[in-house]
């Protein structure tokens, strides 16, 4: 069932759902953004169908609602431990297809992978509703379309900003008589079925073709470039890594918490062993195993889907202007040429001209 | 509300046995079931935690043999019998011990890496008929670094052991590296044999390298990998290499995989 309802009334049902639930949309943090006078979108806890921001592309992802940045997983007294405790209230997440494909990645990795559950994240997911948004036709950078992510069906609501309306259809039978008195309409949420970035993915079948591409000189190019800073993984919807820290928070030391932080394989020291020996020495190398974890191995592992949802996030945040899907299709021409037996130049290759010169 | 995975619990350290001076093993009371190979997040609350094997398990006790390196094994060196040290697991496969019956077998380990080893010497020690033979390279960088003096000199009287050390001289080792001694070993008369290696990463590679030139058959190779690790359990994503979780699908693996994961 579909209804159009006036701001004024849908902020009206927002406050009664905020009775049950925590309600989160992209918001606007004036003057926060990363350039001077400019302003940070981000999600927040929403009082007012007005804080959401629609037509825009928020910079950071929903997932910190389920999966924050910085979290206590238990508190330690002198020798107790008690695990975190979360609100009672059930979530409602404003979020647009890509987002909502990307957490399905997120429960793979923490409901699924290894046949356990992490309660942390469970604990707070289980309590999550989608409201979808609406994309018009995108923005520059997502490439959902070329990830089959433009689409779903997993939200309870679907909303559309209309001028001083809103269009909703509500999927979820919890959420029907909330809208019992309001205006019946045709409306389902129309999906973009085109973006102006697109990627083609590389076909990788071999082991043989694995071992070249690990060689691929393109991996070079980024040693100079990215700065290893790691804030595409910050926002982006699918990256779920984390540090486990302890903290104590008193001079005597007496009582204290172990808190996970999210991480990112970009950082130096994400592989670093006792000893500093590390895996993964250059900006290049974690280029390299991002990029093929995004759109080769997680697929390997769990068959289903790619983890990139092509948010676009990741190039938009990038201080060096890294976009992350021409890197892929950058990889895909390199493929292609590796296929035809062409002559592509391999890390080997380049150094040996270094030392020619 | 399912179990907790991330949950450490306390367990008494019953006994310190000093190994060098920057290594011992802490004997811990539990009776989890552990498999040779297998490893436990250990932790102290408000320090940190981090993966650590077993080194030796028995009736009621597991060891975990700890080198010095930082923040948390610091200040588990600070700790005493009696204390209490916070673990969980076992995570992680196992040596494939049953495919090491009735076979040959050969252990080439280095420095540390002979704590993750160690349980299974020792079983085929008490149970040297399940066995056709086995062979033990030791090596470790110099007298002050040696492990396990007990049990290597046990060994000795069942297996067929060489000990080396990287430069010195003393009696009963050999000089030189690990691999430098596998030629030795007589692959050519044995005809069913498992070889494990385990040890630092580059020690792991060459060994590896050397056992594939004296004819060893790839399948027949197994290692252990260390990786960063911070939950143990396939949620923090340090241990990944390509489509591979190490705290999960390992750390132990057959040559014929590890030989593939490209870091
Ligand atoms: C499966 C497995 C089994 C293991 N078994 C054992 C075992 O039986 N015995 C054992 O002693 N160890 C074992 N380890 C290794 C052990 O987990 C590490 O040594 C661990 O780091 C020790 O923790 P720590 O907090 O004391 O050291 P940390 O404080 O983590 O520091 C250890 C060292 O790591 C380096 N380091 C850490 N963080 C950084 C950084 N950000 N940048 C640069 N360098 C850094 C430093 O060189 C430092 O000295 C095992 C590891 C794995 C994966
Ligand atoms: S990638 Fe862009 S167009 Fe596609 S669903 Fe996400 S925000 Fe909308
Ligand atoms: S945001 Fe850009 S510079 Fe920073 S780690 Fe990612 S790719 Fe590198
Ligand atoms: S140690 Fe965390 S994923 Fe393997």
């Amino acid at each position: 069932m579909s209804y159009c309802v006036s701001t004024k009334r849908m902020d009206e049902i927002l406050k009664a759902l905020q009775k049950d639930y925590k309600i989160y949309a992209p918001v606007r943090f004036e003057k926060r953004g990363r350039y001077s006078d400019t302003d940070l979108i981000r999600y927040a806890e929403i009082n007012s169908i007005e804080d959401v921001v629609y037509d825009e592309k928020s910079h950071f992802s929903p997932k910190e609602v389920i999966y924050p940045i910085t979290q206590a997983l238990f508190y330690f007294t002198e020798d107790e431990y008690r695990e975190s405790k979360v609100d009672d209230k059930k979530i409602l997440i404003f979020a647009r297809a890509c987002d909502i494909n990307g957490f399905r990645r997120l429960d793979t990795i923490f409901l699924k992978n290894g046949g356990v559950e992490d309660i942390y994240y469970k604990r707070l997911r289980e309590k999550v509703k989608f409201i979808l948004m609406e994309c018009k036709e995108g923005w520059d950078s997502c490439f959902c379309v070329s990830m089959g992510s433009n689409k779903t069906d997993n939200y309870s609501l679907a909303v559309r900003f209309d001028g001083d309306n809103i269009l909703v259809e509500v999927k979820d039978h919890e959420f029907i008589n909330l809208f019992a008195n309001e205006k019946e309409v045709e409306f389902t949420p129309q999906f973009v079925t085109s973006n102006p970035t697109k990627v083609n993915i590389p076909e990788i079948d071999s082991q043989e073709l694995l071992e070249k591409i690990y060689n691929l000189e393109m991996w070079e190019s980024y040693n100079s470039r990215c700065i290893s800073c790691g804030a595409c993984s910050a926002v982006c919807i699918t990256c779920s890594c984390f540090n486990t820290l302890d903290i104590i928070y008193t001079e005597n030391g007496r009582v204290g918490e172990r808190r996970r932080v999210q991480t990112s394989c970009m950082h130096e020291d994400f592989t670093t062993m006792a000893g500093g020996w590390s895996f993964r020495k250059t900006a290049g190398e974690r280029m390299r195993f991002r990029t093929l974890h995004k759109i080769y191995d997680y697929k390997l592992r769990f068959k289903e889907e790619h983890m990139c949802v092509g948010c676009g996030r990741c190039e938009e945040r990038c201080p060096k202007l890294i976009s992350f899907s021409s890197t892929i299709n950058r990889l895909y021409d390199e493929v292609e040429k590796l296929k035809k037996g062409e002559v592509s130049r391999t890390r080997e290759q380049a150094s040996s001209t270094e030392e020619g010169k | 509300m399912s179990e907790n995975i991330m949950l450490p619990h306390p367990y008494k350290i019953i006994d310190i046995i000093p190994e060098t001076e920057d290594v011992y093993t802490f004997r811990v009371e539990t009776n989890a079931k552990v498999k040779s190979g297998q490893f436990f997040q250990v932790s102290i609350p408000k320090i940190g935690e981090a993966p650590i094997s077993v080194s030796c398990m028995g009736e009621n006790w597991i060891e975990l043999t700890i080198r010095k390196v930082g923040k948390l094994t610091n200040e588990i060196f600070n700790l005493k019998p009696g204390d209490k040290i916070f673990m969980r697991g076992p995570y992680g496969n196992s040596f494939p011990i049953e495919e090491f019956k009735s076979k040959h077998l050969v252990v080439i380990a280095g420095g540390t890496g002979v704590a993750p080893v160690r349980s299974l010497l020792k079983y085929f020690y008490e149970n040297p008929n399940e066995i056709k033979s086995l062979h033990f390279i030791a090596g470790f960088r110099d007298e002050k670094n040696i492990l396990f003096k007990e049990d290597l000199k046990n060994f000795r009287t069942r297996f067929n052991t060489i000990y080396t050390l990287d430069r010195d001289k003393i009696e009963g080792f050999e000089v030189g590296l690990v691999t430098e001694h596998i030629k030795k070993i007589p692959f050519d008369s044995f005809e069913d044999y498992n070889v494990v290696i385990v040890g630092p990463h580059v020690m792991m590679h060459f060994a590896a390298l050397e056992c594939l030139k004296n004819g060893v058959n790839e399948e027949k190779i197994w290692v252990s990998f260390e990786r960063r690790m911070s939950c143990g359990v396939g949620k923090c994503g340090h241990c990944k290499i390509n489509e591979v979780y190490v705290c999960l699908e390992g750390p132990v693996f057959n040559y014929t995989k590890a030989k593939n994961l490209l870091d």
